[in-house]
């Protein structure tokens, strides 16, 4: 066991590590140079940036420059068996006090000067926080078991989340951004959830048709994928609206299917063009997951006295299954993302906030918007991934 | 040659979609504000039917320019660190790399389009930002996969006939690879030709421009030349890699 172990330690290269030290040095530099917070008169003017030691004072720039001594040190230190788990909670430290600071920050530098200022976050509080990621990141990679790859993660997650639900950011421009609209956020934000979901099962229904019987008669795979292929390489946004022109002809001839909600504009052609996008990759899935059922394994079936019918649903879905779990997951997170452009034909989502303050120069309502869009991406990203470690026992690729 | 090959090769060309796609797309670029006054029995009455803000011919160059320069970008960085990825002093960060570019792959391009503007300003700057962040990946994964397909046997009969690391790369792996890293930079490019139309809603000029134009003022003329531009310009330019592509893999 322990030679096991010597023999994988040894795979991670020598005992010093290059990149905490440079991110260290980075994340200095970012921290010594850049404006850590901007202060602004109001929401729409550009602002003035503000260092982090006169934002944040002694005690603040302390408390970020010891994960940055800490993430350095680990790097340049001996390797131990629990070295990847501490530079990585050395990493999220730096995350969670960065943010931390610059919430703080917002509350004492906006309550002096009225009640209009809005304090922002700057290019060296992304710098850190980029250097804190990129070293957690590769720190979980690194790690050797399982409970040492959560640990950090799971902790500056709680700690971030226990940051913003415990008010110490609400001061700051994104938060207050998010606090006046916070109604009309839920519903733009269920919205996302609805176009996307109902892309999706139209994008899955259809492409596994397809899928399926691109399987069943390969001659007719190669037109099928081609066509697919067009589809995919039209850009997304003139797919939205090329929409538009048949379903208002279509609506304009038969009035009544705009009782159903169909239209040229709205959250039908947006769903529609969705379900388009999601085709290729589900029927590609579809037709990797069945192609790649091993030919042992159908005989085998057929030897046990199964009938097609059982062959098909006992055998090759369940050996299929894997394959296409994956392409839901890569369509699903492409879906997410494409639907902010929804926004674009009236059809609502978090596009709305990002087109919005694009039309205002209102930056934090974009970084609103495209925050939650990232946020809600990774986040159906990594619960599907953590699905399918549940389902098939082996993680995803 | 005799006349009988000579027409199937001609034949043969004159069958190959990309001609026939590329044509028409060149054709209508540079009639586009002539066909645009008749269609106005498709629009409702009093709609503005030729987009005026900037002739076709300029959308397009302007739009080819943004994604080439930063296509170019993207392919220089992304095989600088597909290569570094495979050496023997960047093979222990490829895990770390690969793990990025997951993660980087959920980031919507809006998302990040967006994201660059109150780093740089609204026009071309942050639209190049964000082309080129989201054209490296799929090239640098090219790369990647491309350089881990070489079979190890011609490795070791490379290192056997004393090439050294930078000749056996050069003049080993990478020509190996090739496939797999042109077919990397069809996505990226492909991926960026669709950017650069979602660029235009941060003032790039492209062939997004009617479109969004169009979308905002109601104006369903400009945005059907604004997609129907995009999407042949997209098709064409697809077809053309794929030709590039069939160049690799013997014919039957």
């Amino acid at each position: 066991m322990s030679a096991l172990r010597s023999a994988l330690s040894s795979r991670s290269g020598p005992p010093a590590l290059a990149l905490p030290v440079l991110l260290a040095a980075f994340g200095l530099a970012a921290a010594l140079l850049g404006g850590f917070v901007v202060i602004a008169p109001n929401r729409l003017l550009s602002g003035t940036p503000l260092g982090l030691w006169a934002a944040a004072g002694p005690a603040g720039t302390a408390a970020v420059l010891a994960p940055l001594t800490a993430m350095a040190g680990l790097g340049l230190a001996r390797d131990f068996a629990l070295r990847h788990m501490l530079l990585g909670l050395a990493a999220g430290a730096l995350m969670l006090a960065s943010t931390g600071i610059a919430g703080h920050a917002a509350m004492v530098h906006g309550a002096d000067a009225g009640p209009l200022t809005r304090v922002s976050l700057g290019a060296g509080f992304w710098c850190l926080l980029a250097a804190g990621f990129f070293t957690l990141a590769d720190a979980v990679e690194r790690a050797r078991t399982l409970a040492q790859k959560a640990v950090p993660v799971l902790a500056t997650a709680a700690g971030l989340f226990a940051l913003a639900a415990g008010g110490a950011l609400s001061e700051l421009s994104l938060a207050r951004e998010f606090s006046v609209r916070q109604h009309a956020y839920l519903n733009e934000l269920f919205r996302h959830l609805e176009l996307t979901g109902a892309g999706l099962v139209v994008a899955v229904a259809v492409g596994a048709a397809i899928g399926f019987m691109a399987y069943r008669r390969p001659r007719r795979a190669g037109a099928a994928f081609a066509a697919l292929d067009i589809v995919q390489t039209i850009p997304s946004i003139a797919l939205f609206a090329l929409l538009i022109g048949p379903l208002t002809t279509l609506t304009a001839l038969a009035p009544a299917l705009r009782g159903l909600g169909i239209g040229g504009i709205g959250p039908f052609p947006a769903i529609v063009a969705l379900a388009l996008y999601g085709l290729l990759p589900v029927a590609r899935g579809v037709h990797a997951g069945l192609s790649g059922v091993p030919r042992a394994a159908v005989d085998a079936a057929r030897g046990m006295g199964m009938t097609g019918r059982q062959i098909f649903t006992s055998t090759m879905v369940p050996l299929a299954l894997p394959t296409f779990f994956q392409t839901l997951r890569i369509t699903l997170v492409q879906l997410i993302g494409l639907a902010t452009l929804a926004a674009l034909i009236g059809a609502g989502g978090l596009g709305t906030f990002i087109f919005q303050g694009l039309g205002q120069t209102a930056s934090d309502l974009v970084l609103l918007g495209a925050l939650s869009a990232i946020g809600l991406a990774l986040l159906a990203d990594l619960s599907l991934r953590g699905v399918a470690l549940a389902l098939f026992r082996r993680p995803a690729t | 040659m005799t006349p009988g090959r000579r027409q199937a090769g001609l034949v043969r060309l004159l069958g190959r979609p990309v001609l026939w796609v590329g044509a028409l797309f060149l054709v209508l670029t540079f009639t586009m504000d002539r066909i645009a006054p008749h269609l106005g029995f498709l629009f409702p009455p009093g709609t503005r039917l030729v987009y005026s803000r900037a002739s076709f011919p300029e959308l397009v160059a302007s739009h080819a320019m943004l994604t080439g320069l930063a296509s170019l970008v993207a392919i220089v960085v992304g095989l600088a660190a597909g290569v570094f990825a495979t050496r023997p002093a960047g093979r222990d960060y490829a895990a770390t790399l690969e793990m990025l570019t997951a993660v980087a792959q959920t980031f919507p391009p809006v998302a990040v389009l967006a994201l660059a503007v109150p780093a740089m300003g609204y026009g071309a700057a942050p639209t190049v930002l964000a082309l080129v962040l989201y054209g490296v990946l799929p090239v640098m994964g090219g790369v990647v996969a491309g350089l881990r397909s070489v079979p190890a046997p011609v490795l070791d009969a490379a290192d056997g006939t004393g090439f050294s690391a930078a000749g056996k790369l050069w003049r080993i792996e990478l020509p190996l690879a090739a496939p797999i890293i042109l077919a990397g930079v069809r996505t990226s490019v492909t991926i960026g030709i669709g950017t650069a139309t979602i660029g235009s809603t941060v003032g790039a000029l492209t062939l997004g421009s009617p479109i969004i134009d169009g979308l905002s003022g109601s104006n369903p003329s400009y945005v059907l030349q604004g997609t129907v531009l995009v999407a042949l310009f997209a098709v064409t330019v697809d077809l053309a890699f794929g030709e590039l592509e069939a160049l690799y893999h013997p014919r039957r």
